[in-house]
């Protein structure tokens, strides 16, 4: 049996013993600090990279050629011309047809699961959609080039064998699942009392659904939306695979056009020596596009908060 | 509790002198005739028979798990949103059974209100929660709707509370005020009836009355039918009054009757506090 009070003593002992402890206590946070901190640090230096870079480039070609004129042509030993707004419009080009397959296409399967489907539709069908998600992108190039591209040529004759349009709807069904699974998430957590609260008046479930159920998630559909189109912005394999590598300034979707993610590939599989213009390119380049793709993340947490409806 | 004996005896005896009588002549809206109703397997609802007359206030008591909820959203068919329900017997409305394949859901929910346990208004302003279901069902005129979101708004007596700020969220008021929205934004599309799923029971005392007072005034222009775990509250505000036990009717009569005289056992016991 135990006495009275030993326990407390017992306690005592071992705090006593174990003034190690208050070491682990301290170094804890640090050492979580220092993890978190390693991203912020990496961030940094990337940030920091792009711009002396950048500046580097921009002693050699001028601010106004990079941005108003539209031809690129880093490789002429003749007159080399650097102008970004090709590859601008090939990943624009891409990006609108990919988000005119993801944005529907995803917006139906989250409104499917979230409101439609029965408890078991929804269990077999939410982990396939997820491993659409899973699939590596150079897979996807490889079926854009190998198969959407021949399929496609037997549809539209004028079709070249790469072309913008054949990445753009592979990489829109790549976004799908994305689409899908972030709208899905802000649909399913508007509360079931304000579906019921709905239903009671005589709505019917498309009522519901459109007049209730989007309306309050629809910051976090929008935000899917944006953040789609941040990844079609930065994704750089089916592109690179299927769209080729000419540096059309175009709107023809027909014909092959390169993206910024794919000039920076080329560049670099290629041998540009450091200190060329065409090395510092490769900055201004990644640069633009970082800008992009910040802006985009940025929109959609601006989004996010400011269109959410309070319950 | 209640002791045995029970009594706002003011409050029964100005019911009895305007319903002298339990069955008077009243026309009925609902009429559960052999309802059964099952989870799954288990038996919720067993063989209910119950009459719901026009222009009453017909409460439901009984205690947790007895059932009660569940028949009040059979009467909407609220209750069909659980995947595994199963449904036998009648319940008609003005004469026609519910459950037949010719009668529309929606029709019947847009005729029969529902104000649910947590009062809950849709995320939007106080303006647009009361004029949503006219906009569904069709009225765009904007004059229209805002005659319709005062008539409503007063009819749920928070007119007064909420003139000056129609256009704010209605989540920014408070619980009771937004169970009054809630009711507000049932009464605008003029039902026939109004079901009431325990709608006090999150609400503190001073909201309570408003609510309770309010049911008082809305049986002039509309049946009700309140399930309340509240006996005082069933007694205060009830003309009839059903006793549900284990997913039976034990008893039904005019409300007095029962809280005064109940001729079950299970009923006396229930009321006086002994279990539940």
């Amino acid at each position: 049996m135990l006495k009275a009070g030993s326990v407390k003593e017992m306690i005592q002992q071992k705090k006593k013993a174990t003034s190690s402890t208050s070491v682990i206590e301290k170094a804890v946070p640090v050492l979580l600090f220092t993890a978190a901190f390693i991203s912020v640090l990496t961030t940094i230096g990337i940030v920091f990279t792009l711009i002396i870079e950048t500046i580097l480039f921009f002693r050699q070609v001028s601010i106004a050629e990079f941005f108003s004129g539209t031809v690129l042509r880093p490789l002429s030993r003749v007159e080399p011309q650097y102008s970004i707004l090709p590859l601008i419009m090939g990943t624009m080009m891409t990006t609108i047809i990919a988000m005119l397959v993801a944005i529907p296409v995803g917006l139906t399967t989250a409104v499917y699961l979230s409101e439609y489907a029965s408890t078991g539709a929804r269990k077999v069908l939410k982990p396939m959609i997820e491993v659409l998600a899973g699939i590596p992108t150079i897979v996807y190039g490889f079926f854009a080039f190998t198969f959407v591209t021949p399929v496609l040529r037997e549809v539209i004759p004028g079709l070249a064998s790469t072309n913008a349009l054949s990445p753009g709807l592979v990489m829109g069904i790549m976004i799908i699942p994305m689409v899908a699974s972030l709208s899905e998430d802000a649909m399913s957590s508007v509360p079931n009392a304000m579906r019921e609260g709905a239903l009671a008046m005589g709505c019917t479930k498309f009522e519901v659904t459109f007049r209730v159920v989007i309306p309050a998630a629809i910051s976090g559909i929008i935000a899917s939306f944006v953040l789609g189109i941040s990844r079609a912005i930065g994704e750089t394999m089916i592109v690179t695979i299927a769209s080729g590598s000419t540096k059309n300034f175009t709107f023809d979707v027909t014909q092959s056009m390169q993206t910024m993610t794919a000039y920076i590939v080329e560049v670099t599989s290629g041998d540009a020596a450091a200190g060329t213009t065409i090395y510092y390119s490769l900055y201004a380049v990644a640069m633009t596009l970082f800008v992009f793709t910040l802006t985009m993340n940025m929109l959609a947490r601006y989004i996010s908060r400011r269109f959410r409806e309070v319950y | 509790m209640t002791p045995a004996t029970p009594k706002p005896e003011t409050i029964t005896r100005k019911q009895s002198i305007i319903q002298p009588e339990p069955d008077t002549g009243k026309p009925l809206v609902f009429n559960t005739k052999g309802l059964n109703l099952y989870y799954g397997k288990t038996h919720a609802l067993k063989d209910i028979h119950l009459p719901i007359a026009e222009n009453e206030v017909t409460a439901i008591i009984g205690p947790s798990g007895c059932g009660k909820s569940t028949y009040l959203k059979a009467l909407n068919r609220m209750v069909e949103m659980v995947e595994s329900v199963k449904i036998t017997g009648e319940v008609l409305y003005r004469d026609s059974n519910i459950f037949d394949r010719s009668f529309k859901v929606e029709e019947l929910r847009t005729r029969v209100g529902m104000v649910f346990q947590k009062p809950n208004p849709f995320p939007k302003t106080i303006f647009d929660n009361v004029a949503y279901g006219p906009r569904i069902h069709g009225i765009r005129d904007k004059k229209t709707l805002k005659q319709i979101v005062e008539k409503s708004l007063r009819g749920a007596a928070i007119w007064d509370e909420v003139k000056d700020r129609l256009d704010e969220n209605a989540y920014s008021l408070s619980g009771g005020q937004q169970q009054r929205i809630c009711i507000a934004r049932c009464l605008a599309i003029e039902p026939d009836v109004i079901l009431m799923d325990e709608p006090t029971s999150a609400l503190d005392p001073k909201s309570t009355m408003k609510v309770e007072e309010l049911v008082q005034d809305l049986k002039e222009k509309y049946s009700i039918v309140i399930v309340t775990h509240n006996m005082q509250q069933a007694a205060r505000i009830s003309d009839k009054t059903a006793f549900f036990l284990n997913g039976e009717v034990v008893e039904y009569d005019a409300t007095d009757t029962i809280f005064s005289n109940p001729s079950d056992k299970r009923t006396e016991d229930y009321i006086s506090g002994r279990f539940g």
